[in-house]
């Protein structure tokens, strides 16, 4: 079986204040299907800039991306947009919903750019809530919730258009120890019973020690 | 309605800084009604001037009079229909604030000159018949509760003297532009008393109304009619009733310009009143927009939200603004010196004015946090820190 996220010699450098600023340098990934796989690496390696490469919301200056046999370096930026809604769910390290929106809400905003009747939206959207157990917190406001819930929420968010891959950016980095164990231990679930690929960047070695495999970057290269 | 729920959300957020801006554009529009009703009322008579009416004055200024015995000549030039004529009386009714026109008029001709105003056959009539009676216009009769029959007596300035009138009629206006808040009564009332008690001053009038049959043929008539005294010791000096209310209103023309000048400028300050806050709110959303952007929304969705919160806030203040301008413009006219504007309304361009100026404010003030929201790249805006 071919792998569902394919990185060949992909580069990336940054232009800060006139500076070329390279962060991956030439690099080379494979990931399977139904993989749970975390990146780790010290504060600036690259890994973020990795996820966010896969994840479709940067591209390279060199190399190709496949995921699902899809160059998305190649797709413009309304194209990638599209790709993005309909093939990876997303959990930031800041959880990072809209403070305004119920959970209820926040959770079927991906929903909106489908085109799913009122009625679907709501079983689908509920169905996910259901899922990371917070339907009966569906009417809370973010801020009526703890950090623990809030990711869960997100979690939600990711999951509710059933992605092919699911992308996390130091998903328990702002958490307590009890809710980034039921954070690790749902992302686990996804995987296993829900077969979902994921793809975590962690700085903590516990968290990646939930995942199947681990690599690691430095200096903008896979080691 | 999910998306206009979070625009109607977005725009609550802030909630004091959302009714300041939403009050601050209310009172941006009710001074522009207010100063818009000022330009249109000052400018009334220009708009109540009618294309086929043409002005005979003395050449060398409004203020001298010109001889009766020139109608009977205006008369015979080729286009004119009919020809009366008018003569400003001035005076005091009960105190000097009590502003409004009191006119001498040929009883005869005047109003089929003017068939703006609108009097009964039998109004008309009696007007007619009685040597000293006069005819109201019904903002006068409402405004000092005047009825038929009532005596009016005023104190002359530039003509002395006590002068009593008898209402014999209250005319009304025809259109919503036109004067009701005139007065006019036999201009040979006035002649006779003239000719009685200050003989020299008598047989003139101030000047002439001359109605033509095409209004193309204004400037030749004029011509014509200006030929007809030239060299006389009152040369006349005839043009289109527009042009003439003009040369009145010339004199405050400055003022005038900078208070529709500053209407405007009062549009610009809340546009930017508005645009700063929709600056702010947006800036404070940028790693929102980014988690959209990333959710899969494209620049459409976020043109829309950030449009959509602008024009809400501002056609929110719009709504209010003119919800209020049109009793705060009718208690406005209560306290300006009465008559000082014939009429004193808020005109239907100056409501689609000010809705128009809302929604201009509210795409304007939205244009600068739109190109911000779709230049910041997805990453940039998740690394920011507000």
């Amino acid at each position: 079986m071919p792998p569902i996220i394919k990185v060949q010699n992909v580069s990336k450098t940054y232009i800060r204040d006139n500076f070329e600023v390279p962060v991956l340098n030439n690099i080379n990934l494979e990931i399977e299907e139904g993989d749970f796989l975390a990146l780790m690496g010290p504060s600036g390696s690259g890994k973020t800039t990795l996820l966010n490469l896969i994840a479709g919301i940067d591209t390279p200056n060199a190399g190709q991306l496949f995921v699902a046999n899809t160059d998305i370096a190649t797709l413009s930026e309304t194209a990638l947009a599209k790709w993005r809604a309909n093939n990876v769910g997303f959990i930031f390290q800041f959880y990072n919903l809209i403070p305004v929106l119920t959970a209820f809400d926040n959770v079927e905003l991906p929903l909106l750019l489908t085109n799913l009747s009122k009625a679907e939206r709501k079983k689908q959207a509920e169905t996910a809530l259901e899922i990371v157990g917070l339907k009966d917190r569906m009417d809370h406001y973010p801020k009526q919730l703890s950090g623990g819930q809030e990711q869960r929420v997100a979690i939600a968010r990711a999951i509710v258009t059933d992605p092919l891959i699911i992308v996390g950016d130091e998903p328990t980095g702002d958490l307590d120890k009890n809710s980034a164990e039921e954070i690790l231990t749902l992302l686990e679930r996804l995987n296993k019973e829900f077969k979902k690929t994921i793809l975590i960047v962690t700085h903590d070695p516990h968290a990646a020690e939930r995942a199947n495999h681990t690599r690691h970057l430095e200096k903008g290269d896979l080691v | 309605m999910k998306v206009f729920k979070l625009i109607f959300k977005n725009a609550l957020r802030h909630k004091l800084r959302t009714i300041l801006t939403v009050l601050g554009i209310a009172v941006a529009v009710i001074a522009f009604g207010i100063l818009r009703t000022v330009v249109t009322s000052w400018s009334a008579g220009l708009e109540a001037s009618a294309a086929n009416r043409l002005i005979a004055r003395q050449a060398i200024s409004f203020i001298f009079p010109l001889p009766y015995t020139y109608g009977a000549k205006i008369s015979s030039v080729p286009g004119v229909e009919e020809v009366t004529y008018a003569n400003w009386f001035g005076g005091v009714y009960i105190d000097k604030n009590n502003f409004f026109s009191r006119i001498a008029v040929d009883p005869e001709t005047f109003f089929t000159v003017y068939p703006e105003y609108i009097l009964t056959k039998q109004e008309m009539e009696t007007f007619k018949r009685e040597r000293n009676s006069c005819v109201i216009g019904s903002k006068i009769a409402k405004q000092y509760n005047l009825k038929v029959g009532d005596v009016m007596t005023l104190e002359g300035d530039i003509y002395p003297g006590e002068w009593q009138f008898t209402i014999r009629g209250i005319y009304q206006p025809k259109e919503k532009s036109t004067d009701a808040s005139q007065m006019f009564f036999q201009w040979d009332y006035l002649n006779e008393r003239m000719k009685q008690e200050m003989s020299g001053r008598d047989g003139n009038v101030g000047w002439y109304i001359i109605k033509i049959s095409n209004s193309a043929n204004s400037a030749e008539i004029s011509t014509k009619i200006d030929a007809l005294f030239k060299n006389s010791n009152a040369e006349t000096k005839t043009e289109t009733e527009r042009a003439f209310t003009q040369g009145f209103i010339a004199s405050s023309g400055a003022i005038i310009t900078a208070m529709d000048f500053m209407s405007f400028v009062i549009v610009g300050i809340i546009m930017l009143v508005l645009g700063n806050t929709m600056i702010m709110a947006a800036r404070e959303r940028t790693r929102e927009y980014a988690v959209m952007k990333t959710l899969g929304f494209s620049a459409k969705h976020i043109i829309g939200l950030i449009l959509g919160e602008s024009l809400f806030v501002s056609m929110l203040g719009g709504a209010l603004g003119l919800f209020f301008v049109i009793p705060i413009v009718a208690s406005f006219e209560e306290v300006i010196p009465k008559g000082f504007f014939p009429v004193f309304r808020l005109e239907e361009t100056t409501i689609i004015m000010a809705i128009s100026a809302a929604i201009l404010i509210g795409v304007a003030s939205a244009v600068f946090p739109i190109i911000r929201a779709l230049k910041t790249k997805i990453v940039d805006g998740f690394r920011f820190v507000g």
